[in-house]
């Protein structure tokens, strides 16, 4: 009779190049059958050394290197600079402007959170949810067009307020699209929420107790996710969010549904958010009218000599900063995105930490994965959101 | 934070880590520590009700040339339940041994790494301290203040060694930095 060898543990590797792993990553998995003994994710392949270079550019240039960190909520990310070099700075933006970047920020949020929808039905084996979310995904695209220009890599927050007003229209087309926007949450809620093979392969998947969630430095929705109502948002209000009335949705079980709701609640809270701002929104500038920061209207540059020497100066050498040090976070649809700037005065950062959610989140992996089965690999990929434009920095 | 919290919090704290120098800015509450009895202070930090510091949302490392304790680690702490924050400045010597806050906080793992991997910063009873960011081959220390922004090495695909090949960067245009100052 054959004899009966021993079977020993063997290792895979996930990615990096692998379509469910949401970009870049190289997870090493060690496998018992179809258990996972030991994950070991490896990073760093979209290190493109953005600290680096913010150290090495004006405040104004430094911003464009935000919309890159993730590259699927991008003016969510320039948030956390403009307002980090405000406090540096000590001004405020005026109140329209507050507003347009409020508004924008929720648009990215549900930009970002369509996306995770999207890709995470795929992975898990629901196609038609990408399609879904891909049509209104298009249409805020669309708007960031309206705005900046750009698809996707606006630079339209600046230190002081957002480039330019919005254009014509686009107020009613946002309030259009908000409008409208309820009734899609509820045809992927139709599409997923009661799915039983969704059901099946996301509850009790990738839980995380508060405790845990806590001890990972879990933020945004995946500590949410786990029971704890912190939000950003509502525990250091920014911009118009102290102005506005909104839910915070949180978890119950910690699992990977429940992180999954708490995300899709976010998108209606967030279509309030923008509906009431839309509402509120007063007349007036949009930037600061203190041209040693902000640059002035094309317009007066072609006119005005002394815009015209502004614009040069703020583009060449940009303006400088008091010495200082300022740690601040945005509630960034991934979580708390944090920027920790030391100044020693002059037109350059000395040193500009990024705090990205997605670099907790993605470690966390070593703590959720063990125990579950290979399948779950792309669930538990899925459900903590990465982009490794945050996490590479 | 609003300043009546601040000063609250800076009561409590003082209270509390009678080693520790705390100390005030506009907007924060910075506490220094040093190597000795930073795994004691942090665990306080964690464990006290009244405190709670119970998330570890950052450690950035910053490096000032000519100091004598050339690096600094800063540890940015969070309570969600208070909702209060706290800042951890930790100076460190060239060929120092920061004792890992791991324990404390699993998520430190990847930040000390990462304080490793751009500035050389060791650490002791660290599970498992590795390059994270960087190449594996990678050498050097890429945020240190000496470190060119535009790196050392350079890669090339040689078509005739059919390989990739490092060497040392070659500009055919000078890198340009921002004027410091009007001329």
């Amino acid at each position: 009779m054959e004899e009966l060898k021993e079977f020993q543990n063997y290792t895979i590797n996930f990615g990096p190049q692998h379509p469910a792993a949401h970009g870049v990553l190289r997870l090493l998995l060690e496998l018992d059958g179809e258990v996972v003994e030991r994950a070991d994710p490896h990073i760093g392949l979209l290190h493109r050394g953005t600290e680096k270079l913010l150290e090495h550019k004006t405040y104004l240039q430094g911003l464009p290197y935000w919309d890159r960190l993730d590259y699927m909520s991008m003016m969510s990310q320039e948030h956390t600079w403009v307002l980090a070099v405000e406090k540096l700075l000590g001004v405020t933006a005026p109140p329209r402007a507050q507003y347009i970047r409020t508004i924008f920020a929720e648009l990215t949020r549900i930009l970002n959170h369509l996306l995770f929808v999207g890709a995470h039905g795929l992975d898990v084996g629901a196609m038609t949810m990408f399609i879904y979310c891909f049509r209104e995904r298009e249409a805020i695209l669309d708007m960031y067009e309206a705005v900046c220009g750009a698809r996707m890599h606006a630079a339209y927050f600046r230190p002081g307020g957002v480039a330019k007003d919005l254009p014509d229209g686009l107020e009613d087309k946002i309030r259009a699209f908000a409008e409208d926007f309820p009734a899609k949450i509820d045809e992927y809620e139709t599409l997923l929420t009661n799915n039983r093979i969704w059901k099946q392969r996301l509850v009790d998947v990738g839980v995380v107790t508060a405790e845990q969630a806590l001890d990972l430095g879990f933020v945004g929705p995946m500590l949410r996710g786990s029971g704890i109502a912190y939000d950003l948002r509502k525990a250091e209000p920014y911009d118009a969010y102290a102005r506005v009335d909104f839910d915070i949705p949180v978890g119950k079980n910690g699992d990977s549904y429940d992180r999954y709701l708490v995300r899709v609640e976010e998108m209606r809270q967030s279509n309030r958010i923008i509906l009431q701002c839309l509402e509120k929104m007063p007349k007036g500038e949009v930037k600061l009218q203190d041209f040693k920061i902000s640059i002035p209207n094309r317009d007066d540059m072609y006119q005005g000599m002394e815009s015209l020497i502004h614009h040069f100066k703020l583009v060449s050498e940009g303006f400088s900063v008091p010495p200082g040090e300022v740690y601040l976070a945005t509630e960034s649809p991934k979580g708390e995105l944090g920027v920790y700037i030391v100044s020693q005065g002059g037109n350059k950062p000395y040193r500009a930490k990024i705090r990205a959610a997605g670099f907790n989140h993605l470690q966390a992996l070593k703590t959720m994965l063990p125990g579950h089965m290979i399948a779950d690999v792309t669930t538990m990929v899925g459900t903590i959101d990465i982009v490794f434009g945050e996490i590479d920095r | 934070m609003t300043k009546e919290k601040l000063d609250r919090l800076q009561m409590e704290v003082a209270a509390r880590l009678p080693g520790a120098a705390i100390s005030r800015l506009p907007d924060a509450l910075v506490a220094g520590v040093s190597c000795d009895n930073l795994v004691q202070v942090m665990t306080r930090l964690r464990d006290d009700i009244s405190l709670d510091f119970k998330i570890l949302i950052d450690i950035a490392g910053v490096h000032y040339p000519g100091r004598e304790a050339p690096f600094e680690l800063v540890y940015q702490l969070l309570s969600v339940h208070k909702n209060h924050r706290i800042r951890v400045k930790l100076p460190v010597r060239e060929d120092e041994l920061v004792p890992s806050v791991a324990g404390v906080w699993s998520c430190a793992d990847w930040y000390e790494r990462e304080a490793y991997d751009m500035f050389g910063i060791l650490f002791s009873n660290h599970p498992d301290l590795r390059r994270i960011l960087n190449d594996y081959d990678f050498h050097g220390y890429p945020l240190r203040k000496d470190f060119p922004v535009v790196g050392r090495v350079e890669l090339r695909y040689d078509s005739q060694r059919g390989m990739v090949v490092k060497h040392p960067v070659q500009l055919s245009r000078q890198n340009r930095e921002p004027y410091r100052k009007s001329p």
